[in-house]
């Protein structure tokens, strides 16, 4: 349930200061892991037509309007306050993944890049993963019937590429390499952006005192992580399994003496 | 005055189409193009993917896992009592309660073929690895002692696994508890100290009605014992689930099923200790709405679980709240 990770581990930082929403990355994604598409939908929320992660979603750009400034800037739209927010969500490879955690067939597994990726060819298509995960990321496909998620591109790592996405990205705002490394590079932007005047500006998934031992894919905010889709405390389910089962334990021996209690009464 | 456009009555003074003013109909009203953003969310969309398990696939399970699990155990103790045809009616609803678990859970699976995969790997981890073995476990032994049961071959052959399944029962009726509880929707997870005390009652409820539905009258004490004890539990179980909870049992509260199922539950629990000793016919009804409202319970958490998925709230409110409490006592220190 807590592994550690391993050394070496590799990560997304997603500036999402810099991001313009430009969907490269979805669709890099897409090409590369060859994700069929998910349907054409029509969903009215500003420029954002995919939603949300799922089984074939694997980087969801998020569009967030807002009637309030960004830093300094001056939106141009006359006397109104105004702001885009983009954000490129993906995977975040979780530290204690639940997803992991529960997965009874042993598909879901950590990689040596202390990734976490689904093997198709014995995931069974349970979907215990999909609302385990406290991130919305896993889903199950329908034409398979298994589970899929963003690998961060684990055929790519293993010849020493890094991932589509972070590859496309026109402006960087996806960003791959040591976690530890881009850890300390996200610290020094958060410091630069704030200075900037964007005091909103907060990282989100870092830190790995957090309730999932923090996020391989971590990310630079401008606001609540909730604006953004994302859970503002995600915890790992399994972090209370001990003590279900300890309820479950009693709960169990409970029954057995209830069964006794109620045929050995008054022979 | 106002210009009036294309109309429907017959107005003398209407104008042709053609002369039409497009746009004048009325006051011009403030209308946003974009859905007015929640910024409590990401336009009101859920942070968790929906579950992909199937009401009747899942919750049946939920059901007949118990039903089964709680059917052997009433049997072992009937057996061991001298009450040969309440035990019979106990093993033989666990095999065909047994054969419907399987069924659903295989059909559940996104690919049923590989539905072996499960027994590649044990985990304590995850509790449907779990439930795989105490299902690998309970089943032989169940289907062992209806058989001999029902046959009258190998009698202390039988005996052993009607013991061994009536062991092993009361764990396939509570692992499904953890089985939901252990995931990351909010009305499911935050309810892990009370819902294995709910399955195991109703699981006892349902068995209790079985016995009434199947077995004779002067072998149906134990069957009526365990309604009421049951549907005590299984009340007092969600109760105190829903007053712990708080805003997050919404979804709870407003079930009908539930509501239904605890009031099936109760009356078939009366029922059976009243009228149900004299008359085998209230013993059979009795039985009846114990079994429905056993089931009916099951379907309405999954139901509400699902609720609880499926609205942002239930999952960011908890959350900020915990971050609420946690800021505050770092302040205090």
């Amino acid at each position: 349930m807590r592994e550690q990770p391993v050394p070496g581990r590799v990560g997304f930082f997603t500036d999402t200061s810099i991001c313009i929403g430009c969907k490269a990355c979805e669709v890099a994604c897409k090409e590369w892991n060859a994700v069929p598409q998910g349907g054409l939908d029509f969903t009215g929320m500003s420029y954002d037509n995919t939603a949300g992660l799922g089984a074939d979603t694997w980087r969801h750009v998020a569009f967030i309007e807002q009637r309030r400034p960004l830093g300094h800037q001056e939106p141009g739209v006359g006397d109104m306050d105004f702001r885009w927010l983009m954000a490129s969500d993906v995977c975040k490879h979780c530290t204690h993944a639940a997803c992991l955690d529960v997965c009874p067939t042993g598909s879901l597994f950590r990689t040596e890049y202390g990734t976490v990726v689904v093997q198709e060819d014995v995931c069974n298509g349970c979907g215990y993963c999909v609302p385990a995960c406290p991130f919305g990321v896993i889903g199950k496909r329908e034409s398979s019937g298994v589970a899929a998620k963003c690998t961060m591109c684990y055929d790519r790592l293993g010849a020493g590429q890094e991932p589509a996405c972070a590859k496309t990205c026109p402006t960087d705002s996806i960003q791959f390499g040591d976690l530890d490394e881009l850890r300390e590079r996200a610290q020094r932007r958060l410091e630069q952006v704030r200075e900037a005047g964007a005091t909103s500006a907060r990282l989100y998934g870092h830190d790995p005192g957090d309730g999932v031992g923090g996020t391989g894919a971590f990310f630079l905010l401008l606001d609540e992580p909730e604006v953004y889709g994302l859970p503002p405390d995600p915890v790992v389910t399994t972090r209370d399994l001990p003590s279900m089962w300890r309820h479950v334990g009693v709960a169990a021996l409970g029954l057995l003496a209830g069964m006794a209690a109620v045929a050995w009464r008054r022979r | 005055m106002s210009q009036t456009d294309v109309r429907m009555d017959g107005s003398p003074r209407l104008r042709g189409a053609r002369e039409a003013t497009p746009g004048s109909a009325g006051r011009r009203r403030e209308r946003l193009m974009v859905p007015r953003a929640d910024f409590d969310s990401y336009y009101g969309r859920p942070v968790l993917n929906e579950p992909t398990w199937r009401a009747p696939d899942i919750a049946g399970y939920l059901f007949l896992g118990g039903l089964a699990g709680a059917c052997s155990t009433l049997a072992a103790a009937a057996e061991l009592t001298g009450r040969p045809r309440l035990a019979r009616s106990g093993k033989v609803a666990a095999l065909c309660a047994l054969g419907g678990s399987v069924y659903a859970l295989i059909h559940d699976l996104g690919r049923p073929e590989r539905f072996v995969n499960m027994l590649r790997v044990f985990k304590v981890t995850s509790p449907m690895s779990v439930g795989t073995w105490i299902l690998t476990a309970y089943g032989p032994q169940a289907g062992c002692a209806a058989a001999a049961d029902v046959s009258g071959r190998l009698p202390r052959l039988g005996r052993a696994a009607a013991v061994g399944a009536g062991l092993t029962g009361p764990a396939l009726a509570t692992y499904t508890a953890a089985l939901i509880c252990d995931t990351a929707v909010p009305a499911w997870h935050e309810a892990y100290r009370e819902m294995p005390f709910l399955f195991a009652g109703s699981a006892t409820a349902a068995a209790g009605g079985l016995g009434m539905l199947a077995a004779p009258l002067e072998e149906a004490a134990p069957a009526r014992r365990a309604a009421v004890l049951g549907t005590a539990v299984e009340c007092v179980a969600a109760t105190r689930m829903e007053r712990r909870l708080g805003p997050l049992a919404e979804p709870m509260r407003r079930s009908r099923l539930l509501r239904a199922g605890e009031a099936l539950c109760l009356a078939g629990a009366l029922a059976g200790i009243t009228v149900g000793r004299r008359s085998r016919i209230a013993a059979v009804a009795a039985g009846a709405a114990l079994l429905a409202g056993s089931a009916c319970t099951r379907f309405g958490i999954f139901r509400a679980g699902m609720e609880s998925a499926n609205d942002p709230k239930y999952t960011i409110r908890p959350q900020r709240k915990r971050l609420a409490k946690a800021r505050a006592e770092r302040e205090l220190e």
